[in-house]
């Protein structure tokens, strides 16, 4: 797969650089932070990202969309990740839309275009436990005519608060932990017997915990086969898990080169603190370590796009590779700010917050470390 | 593209005509062709595949062609790795003249000496070494004591250095020496070609934890070196060492490669590790699980980071022809990761097979068992030799971080 970007993802990129510097620095974030605005985000920024088309990146023309592909979206959610831009478009642009792609033609008409058109707002129910576990499923779905009634309940619905659209999904047969059994299902987040409570996660993001109690959806509203979804689960989590890599990787740069900037500037004992070797070899270290992040993103990135035959593998080495750089380095940026890195006041605290909830984000280090080694044959 | 599908029709006939069959089969320890005039070829057709592939500048692919080069592009370079690799075609020629010395002298060399050494190099004809450590200088290099006073027409140098990899058997060395005693350290440092078959050359060989030689002591006793040996101007040898240092720590770093992700994966294939495939065969494995978990974690991570690492390799190579630049301070850090990780590799062949990788000699262990056991002790040095791991932070942290002094 390319490890350099080619020039239209290099130009999205840039764009995505220029909205962030310029509409959404870290003020921004905490301005959406501290206004106590219910969905963590600002509709304007919303709307404005959606007239710059990035709601479309991976929908096909057909439907209004660009079909710039994974490594676009991807681009722009890393430099978004720089300044902790909050906005629901990964859980719709990346996996919303990715998993509406395998819906009937009618679904599909009517749910992309109004993305593409209007932001209409996506999320993915899956989770059920404290840990990501794509079969540890047990919200059921039973078949009543041409209806399904769904009744159980999901947690850590990113962006699950104020979603306009639900994609659930549910065990219609088969024994929890299974991959067989599978079924996917969209319906509207206001549906009779859906309760939806939002949770404000740690880094003052939105979450949600979701309860089922009878809600009935037409089986036209099924995505792919019955009992049959397991690939469709794994494959857009594969995109996801790339592409939220590329948005954590955007965001312990930042943190680095903030830190980095005031290892340069900071003085103790007469001299920089930047000068001391303590300091100087543990800001090597985590260089080293974000050089082999950008290589992981790049080619994870990359190989959906280009029909890679290895994306799985790749997607597993992007997520734990970055997750656990990230991790380092937004603990190391704390210790290297001293006091100050543990104030409100400064953004390095941010980014301590941001990583921990991204490194849930389908999947932590270890789920992708065991992962990566059963998928070589271990 | 259609004249690199022609380069690569051209390359797939000659390597058929001209590799021969027996350097088609795996290497041994004993079959690196190394060069030199004492050269010991393994077997006839290692010398056969020598001669054919020098006289074609292929032992130096990219180098220029004035000088005995392959004069090959990028692109097309990687086509004839590519096809050596498809016909598992053993290297004709491994040195230290084609990996740290010749890109050197091709940047800093004057006309004559490139014209004299660099066609030795690509065929082979002269072995060379490197005299940069001393007893009293390792990390602190520039500090370096042997010294080479101007006699008119040539020098005489008289000192000691060490470390110098496979002195005993090499014609030449290329050597560090202090020509300006009275210059702050960098400033009176010179670079020096010196014979080693003179009376005033004399090495010694040291023995390793490994119980193998691969260094010798090597000392300079009124050594006589013609001043056309010297390379660039007086005193501005140290220039050239960097230079070097990083072709040599990019060649340092090429030893972390090899997890599971370094091979790219082609259609259909499985992929597996070497590392958790030998551990399965010691430490047995349950539903198709390496059987011991926390040696299996520890297993993930390496080939993770090994992963990681070949790609970084790989951007590093394909970001550098867009730009045309050599190697940079970045090698340092490639030299970094690379050497560590090739420590942790064996580090952990170790933990998977227990006891049986620690044997010394003899009955009880199989000859692949006490290769890596040696192989295991050879290791740490990789993180000393060529700059040690905290020399290359230091690099990093000085000339890419840009961080106060």
């Amino acid at each position: 797969m390319s490890l350099v970007l080619n020039e239209e993802q290099v130009f999205l990129k840039d764009s995505a650089k220029k909205f962030a510097s310029e509409k959404t620095p870290t003020t921004h974030f905490r301005e959406v932070r501290d206004s106590e605005i219910d969905n963590c985000y600002d509709d304007k920024i919303w709307q404005e990202m959606v007239s710059l088309g990035w709601t479309g990146i991976l929908v096909p023309e057909e439907f209004g969309g660009s079909n710039f592909g994974v490594a676009g979206i991807s681009s722009i959610l890393e430099e978004l990740g720089r300044t902790l831009t909050p906005s629901p478009l990964f859980s719709t642009a990346v996996v919303g839309v990715s998993l509406i792609k395998h819906a009937s033609d009618d679904v599909k008409k009517d749910i992309l275009t109004r993305v593409v058109q209007d932001g209409l707002r996506l999320c993915f129910a899956i989770e059920e436990s404290n840990h990501h576990d794509p079969v540890k499923i047990s919200c059921e779905a039973k078949k009543d005519g041409s209806n399904f009634i769904i009744s159980g309940e999901k947690s850590f619905v990113i962006d699950g608060g104020f979603a306009d659209k639900v994609i659930v999904a549910c065990r219609t047969s088969g024994e929890e932990g299974s991959k067989n059994g599978l079924s996917l299902f969209v319906l509207d987040s206001s549906s009779e017997g859906l309760s939806v409570t939002p949770t404000k996660m740690v880094d003052s993001r939105n979450a949600a915990n979701m309860k089922f109690e009878n809600v009935k959806v037409s089986s036209d509203m099924l995505i792919g086969k019955e009992d049959d979804a397991y690939e469709i689960i794994e494959s857009v989590l594969d995109i996801s898990r790339a592409a939220i890599s590329a948005e954590m990787l955007g965001s312990a740069l930042q943190a680095y080169e903030i830190t980095l900037d005031y290892l340069k500037e900071r003085e103790q004992f007469g001299s920089k603190i930047g000068s001391f070797q303590a300091l100087q070899h543990r800001a090597a270290i985590m260089f080293s370590e974000l050089e082999l992040c950008k290589s992981c993103v790049i080619e994870s990135i990359t190989s959906f796009d280009e029909g890679g035959n290895d994306s799985e593998r790749l997607a597993s080495l992007s997520k734990a590779k970055v997750g656990e750089v990230f991790h380092l380095i937004s603990n190391e940026s704390v210790q290297m700010h001293g006091g100050i890195g543990v104030t409100d006041e400064y953004d390095i605290g941010l980014y301590l917050k941001r990583a921990r909830v991204a490194e849930q984000i389908f999947g932590d280090s270890n789920f992708h470390k065991n992962r990566y080694a059963e998928l070589t044959g271990y | 593209m259609e004249n690199l599908d022609q380069f690569r029709k051209e390359t797939k006939e000659w390597l058929e005509e001209n590799c021969p069959p027996e350097m088609r089969k795996p290497m041994g320890p004993g079959d690196v062709v190394w060069g030199g005039r004492n050269c010991k070829f393994p077997h006839p057709d290692a010398k056969l595949w020598l001669e054919r592939m020098g006289e074609k500048g292929w032992t130096c692919p990219t180098w220029p062609k004035e000088y005995g080069g392959g004069g090959l592009s990028f692109d097309e370079n990687k086509i004839l790795q590519e096809e050596l690799m498809a016909i598992r075609a053993r290297p004709a020629l491994s040195s230290f003249g084609i990996w740290m010395l010749g890109p050197a002298l091709l940047e800093f060399a004057s006309e004559e000496q490139k014209k004299k050494y660099i066609p030795e190099i690509v065929k082979g004809e002269i072995r060379w070494c490197q005299g940069y450590s001393e007893p009293g200088s390792g990390s602190d290099l520039a500090s370096l004591k042997t010294k080479a006073e101007d006699n008119g027409d040539h020098f005489i140098v008289n000192g000691q250095k060490v470390w110098t990899s496979y002195a005993d058997d090499c014609d030449m060395i290329f050597t560090l020496v202090r020509t300006g005693p009275q210059e702050p350290k960098h400033d009176g440092i010179s670079f020096l070609l010196i014979d080693m078959d003179q009376p005033g050359v004399t090495t010694k060989p040291i023995k390793l934890i490994s119980g193998k030689s691969p260094f010798c002591e090597t000392f300079f006793d009124n050594a006589i070196v013609p001043k056309e040996n010297l390379v660039n101007e007086l005193n501005k040898g140290w220039d050239v060492a960097k230079r070097l240092l990083q072709h040599e720590r990019n060649m340092i770093a090429g030893m972390g490669l090899g997890g599971a992700g370094s091979a790219k994966k082609k259609k259909d294939q499985t992929i597996s590790s070497g590392m958790a495939t030998m551990a399965k065969t010691y430490v047995g494995e349950e539903e198709g699980k390496l059987a011991n978990p926390g040696l299996r974690q520890k297993i993930a991570s390496f080939d993770i980071n090994s992963h990681a690492f070949s790609l970084t390799m790989r951007r590093a190579s394909e970001e550098s022809k867009s730009s045309n630049s050599g190697p940079s301070p970045a090698s340092s850090m490639f030299k970094y990761y690379g050497s560590e990780s090739n420590k942790l590799r064996y580090e952990l062949m170790l933990e998977a097979m227990g006891t049986k990788a620690l044997g010394w000699e003899g009955e009880g262990f199989g000859p692949a068992e006490l290769a890596i056991t040696r192989e295991w002790l050879r290791t740490k040095a990789n993180s000393i030799e060529g700059g040690t791991s905290e020399v290359q932070l230091n690099i990093i942290a000085k000339r890419v971080l840009d961080l106060p002094q």
